[in-house]
């Protein structure tokens, strides 16, 4: 379904080129989820972004569902985005649209007329358990549900595939879990394949099939999910073997054992 | 000084309307012309969709340079453009050229400040859903600007009623040349003050609503 393939991604910045993709290369099945991780500036979102050319690669080719992106002119790269869905760890919703409008959106840019509009959208809203917020602003949600909104607009046009960039990152813990059932729930009712960033490995458990692991722009470990299963299972790489343990390890130092009393008098004020 | 006023009734009425005219056309005509140019300026700037760094440059010079010219002297400046565009270089018709030109990059460049002050995320969210930079500018950018450019017509408004005060030189009339001509040069300090007093009501209303417009726009709570 995604097929990227030797794929380099350069920034001119003042201090230089960055390479922030660096020869990447990802097959990812239809239907499949794929989970990209890795720690922040690895190029994670940069690789992302590549997948539907908002960020255009120096080299490689991104062919989705059989299409050459890079060979596509303005206009067909815009009807090819009507079929990529994305999803965005800050929701990127309009403040000033209703959720109901927020979602119709896609649709508008996809030119949908507008009775089939307000059918579509209320048809995504339904999949994200919504309906009854159509007519709020975002201001009045919470984060979860700001996301969801950010899920039903994206899914709106019937896009095959789903790229959602740190989509639990803004939301509490428990909201994480909602928001990502709601996700899988998609990709198993509707067949989308998802494409998943995150630095946190609960999330990559929880949800994908596969795993590319990322390291200065470069994928520098992938395994399969159902690996984790076996107790023995070691990442090949060090940052792999850091991410799969969700610990985190301090060096704690032994504690001093008294506190000064002025100190202790300042504290008891607060 | 109620029995003047009664007497100058009939003149405030009609310095009243000179003002109005003036108001009605130019202000409207800045925001029609000054959106397109503050949505180029915004667009081929450093932090819009087409960046074009020498063209960039050039408008905003341009509009820098209209801008710093202090509304007296382009009054008089623009004579002849003003004599070609109404028939004209007198009267209150005469004085909405000089306004309209100064309102334009004015507007303009509120235009290109509410725009680029704008969340960066809902332009790459529309991206990705395939938007058309036509349909980013409407659907996208001037949606959520839009309570911040009716505040931005508020300031502007407000600004115009004290610039059409200098109508008066050249024969535009208006409710400051009325307290001019009769505070300053007739030294009848209580009509003048009667004229300032109308002048803050106006501004006052303008404003009020501005803001009232402005708020109930915004939903970002
Ligand atoms: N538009 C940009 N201009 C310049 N540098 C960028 C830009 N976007 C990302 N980068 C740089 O590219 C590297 C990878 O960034 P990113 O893909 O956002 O990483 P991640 O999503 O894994 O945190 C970082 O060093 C970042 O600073
Ligand atoms: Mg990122």
């Amino acid at each position: 379904m995604i097929d990227i393939q030797n794929v380099s991604s350069v920034f001119d910045t003042p201090d230089g080129q960055l390479t922030a993709v660096d020869d990447v290369s990802l097959h990812v099945p239809e239907g499949s989820i794929q989970g990209i991780i890795g720690f922040s500036g690895a190029g994670k979102s940069t690789l992302l972004r590549t997948m539907n050319l908002l960020e255009r690669p120096r080299s490689g080719r991104v062919i989705i569902d059989g299409t050459d992106l890079l060979g596509l002119d303005v206009h067909q790269l815009r009807t090819a985005r009507h079929g990529i869905g994305m999803v965005f760890q800050h929701f990127n919703l309009l403040n000033n649209l209703t959720v109901q409008k927020n979602v119709e959106l896609s649709l508008k840019f996809a030119g949908v007329g507008r009775t089939e509009r307000r059918r579509a959208a209320a048809e995504a809203l339904d999949i994200v358990d919504l309906a009854d917020k159509a007519g709020s602003y975002p201001a009045q949600l919470s984060g979860g549900q700001k996301q969801r909104v950010g899920i039903a607009r994206a899914l709106a046009t019937q896009p095959r595939v789903l790229l959602c960039d740190e989509p639990t990152s803004a939301v509490d813990p428990r909201t994480t879990a909602s928001v990502l059932q709601y996700l899988s729930d998609v990709n198993a009712r509707l067949g989308i394949t998802l494409v998943i960033v995150t630095h946190e490995m609960n999330v990559i458990k929880a949800i994908a099939d596969n795993v590319a692991v990322m390291e200065d722009g470069r994928v520098v470990e992938r395994f399969d999910l159902t690996a984790l299963q076996n107790p023995g299972f070691v990442p090949a790489t060090p940052i792999g073997r850091y991410l799969i343990t969700d610990d985190i390890e301090l060096d704690r130092r032994p504690r001093a054992n008294t506190v000064a009393p002025a100190d202790a008098a300042r504290y008891s004020r607060v | 000084m109620f029995d003047r006023l009664i007497e100058l009734w009939p003149e405030i009425v009609l310095a009243l309307a000179q003002t109005g005219t003036m108001l009605i056309v130019s202000i409207p005509l800045a925001i029609l012309l000054g959106t397109p140019l503050g949505i180029l300026l915004y667009g081929i700037g450093p932090t819009g969709l087409h960046h074009r760094p020498r063209l960039h440059r050039v408008l905003d010079g341009t509009v820098n340079v209209i801008r710093s010219f202090p509304f007296l002297i382009l009054l008089i400046a623009i004579i002849p453009i003003t004599r070609f565009i109404v028939g004209s270089s007198i009267g209150t018709a005469a004085v909405i050229v000089p306004l309209t030109i100064n309102a334009i990059p004015y507007f303009a460049r509120f235009v290109e400040q509410n725009l680029s002050q704008l969340d960066g995320g809902v332009v790459e969210a529309a991206r990705s859903m395939g938007a058309s930079r036509g349909q980013i500018i409407r659907d996208v950018l001037l949606v959520e600007a839009r309570p911040a450019l009716v505040t931005s017509i508020t300031i502007m408004t407000v600004s115009f009623i004290s610039y059409s005060a200098m109508a008066g030189l050249v024969g535009g009339g208006g409710i400051g040349d009325f307290a001019i001509r009769y505070g300053y040069y007739r030294y009848e300090t209580d009509i003048m003050i009667a004229a300032i007093v109308l002048l803050v009501v106006i501004v006052q209303i303008v404003q009020v609503s501005g803001s009232r417009l402005s708020r109930s726009l915004d939903k970002r709570l």
